[in-house]
């Protein structure tokens, strides 16, 4: 297990769930984004700061995001589109779980890649028809993955990637939103 | 003894009728009492289970005293003072052997379900004839689950199954009883400190096994097949409304890829036993069938769900126990049923000490263990 390198430090998650264990306060965390709006639909949001382990934290820079629409609805295209954002964010958590558990399990990757599909009708945003939902109607993953695992341990890896990921929780589950005006 | 009711007591009330074990007979064993009967590879019904614990008290002269509810067991000096419904004990060593199984677990959400849904536990549940017409949304895909949405799906009620993270075995597997694997192979015996997520192992829900003469498996695709309609675990209720995860893809790969790794160990142990020429050849089951399109959402208030029955888990109940060796999570803090106060032992509860613990057959060799224990604790107080 030692000779496998995938680059996370699987040793300081497994530390940190037995000390978390017993001091569930300190698990609890608030991601903080900040929005600006900028003209038209285009719009830019700042992450940098956030609190966890009983107090706040920082990145190490901040991070600016420009979220648009594109072209085809007659807007500026300055940035992708806000759902698109929820597609990175689905990619990016299942593959950090992909590394995570393939460390944890003792498997070498080569390389991870992943496509990430999200239906949309878009009748729905639009109000052409109330039946239709404003969201993706499905989403599809699809990885590629060389390892030094059988199909199956690579499989593995995918389906407990899921189990532990934030946003695949999040987007299959309903969450409470609150929006207020301030 | 202590027996808050009459020997098998759960068994006889607490339990729907149809209910058999999920063990075959010849496995169902207590030290100096084996199944004797017609019918080895058979399961023994409600009826037949708690005759034989009846005999089992009988043969081993226990000292039972039945209607003895405990109400309280707390510190008294160096032992401890057990109230009862028939007065009090004074005691050096208490065995908790409560159970697992006391109280139904239901999700949080259950006060926010319309009152013209009825809603059913395992405790409450008998057979589908007591259900009203109509729809049924039974909750959790585990043994009790996946028996009950047969049944009433048989009794001709359209069911909905709401399916979380679920344990997929095949009732035979290479012409044996898959339980008859899990013994010969020695997964049963694993030891409670040789299993890697010990925590994990003790909440892990039962399989999805009936126990029926003709030995079908009774699978997801199976109740799919009969016309059960699977849908994801119930994550929420809004607005009147029951709002399931679209996760439902997953919890399939992953009952499917953690069977196929259990029958790899069986074909594995079988090969390296030479055990291959007296069992079929090596089986591989088709994954689990993904339904073209899940819902995720049910209007509970539409009147196509008229009853919920909640197979969602059981939990211990302690509130009898006034010694501080209960956990957060309501679970019994112990170690190997040594538990964390002098002279408390505990049997009987998920992977006490091996994987089998839990099993009627499973018992034996934890007791003996475990009893070894205590009589060592007594001894050594008489010495100081």
């Amino acid at each position: 297990m030692t000779t496998v390198a995938n680059g996370v430090n699987v040793q300081a998650l497994l530390d940190a769930r037995e000390v978390l264990k017993g001091a569930p306060e300190a698990a609890q965390f608030t991601w903080r984004a900040s929005s600006t709006w900028q003209d038209g639909v285009h719009s830019t949001t700042t992450i940098q700061n956030y609190f966890g382990l009983g107090e706040e934290q920082s990145h190490k820079r901040e991070s600016v995001f420009d979220a648009d629409h594109p072209e085809t609805f007659a807007a500026t295209d300055n940035g992708i589109t806000p759902i698109e954002y929820l597609l990175v964010g689905l990619a990016s958590c299942l593959t950090a779980g992909v590394a995570s558990v393939a460390q944890n399990r003792g498997i070498q990757l080569r390389s991870v890649t992943s496509t990430v599909e999200g239906s949309h009708d878009i009748r729905g945003i639009l109000g052409v028809d109330s039946e239709v939902r404003n969201g993706f109607s499905g989403i599809k993953v699809t990885f590629t993955i060389d390892a030094d695992a059988s199909k199956q341990d690579i499989e593995a890896l995918v389906a407990q990637s899921q189990k532990r990921s934030a946003v695949f929780d999040a987007l299959t589950n309903p969450t409470d939103v609150t929006v207020e005006v301030a | 003894m202590l027996e808050r009711g009459e020997v098998a007591n759960s068994w006889r009330s607490e339990r729907w009728d149809s209910l058999r074990l999920l063990t075959p007979n010849w496995q169902s064993r207590l030290p100096g009492l084996s199944y004797d009967g017609p019918d080895p590879d058979g399961y023994m019904t409600i009826g037949e289970v708690t005759e034989f614990i009846e005999r089992f008290a009988a043969v081993s002269r226990a000292p039972v005293r039945t209607g003895t509810n405990v109400t309280s067991v707390r510190r008294a000096g160096d032992g401890y003072r057990v109230t009862t419904s028939h007065g009090e004990f004074r005691c050096q060593a208490v065995v908790i052997a409560s159970g697992a199984c006391n109280q139904p677990a239901v999700p949080k959400f259950t006060d926010a379900i319309p009152e013209s849904v009825e809603q059913l536990t395992p405790f409450d549940y008998r057979d589908p004839a007591k259900l009203p017409d109509g729809g049924v949304l039974v909750v959790g895909a585990s043994a009790t689950g996946v028996q009950l949405a047969a049944e009433v799906r048989r009794s001709g009620r359209p069911v909905t199954l709401s399916v979380g993270e679920h344990v997929r075995l095949p009732r035979t597997y290479r012409g044996r009883d898959v339980l008859w694997w899990m013994d010969a192979s020695g997964v049963w015996d694993q030891r409670y400190d040789e299993v890697d997520d010990l925590t994990r192992a003790r909440r892990l829900p039962s399989p999805q096994l009936v126990g029926t003469p003709d030995r079908t498996t009774l699978d997801l695709n199976a109740l799919a097949a009969m016309g059960v309609q699977l849908i994801g675990r119930w994550a929420a209720v809004r607005d009147g409304r029951a709002l399931f995860s679209g996760g439902l893809r997953n919890v399939f790969s992953l009952a499917d890829l953690k069977m196929a790794r259990l029958l790899d160990t069986f074909d594995e142990w079988a090969r390296t036993h030479g055990r291959d020429a007296e069992v079929g050849p090596p089986e591989r089951l088709p994954p689990t069938n993904v339904p073209e399109s899940t819902r995720l959402q049910l209007d509970l208030g539409s009147g196509e769900i008229r009853s919920i029955v909640w197979a969602t888990g059981f939990r211990p109940e302690y509130g009898w126990l006034d010694v501080p060796v209960v956990d957060p999570r309501s679970q019994l803090r112990h170690d190997g049923g040594v538990v964390d106060s002098p002279g408390m032992y505990a049997l009987g509860l998920p992977v006490l000490r091996r994987r089998k613990s839990t099993f009627i057959y499973g018992i034996e060799d934890d007791a003996r263990e475990v009893i070894d224990l205590l009589t060592r604790y007594l001894a050594a107080r008489r010495r100081s």
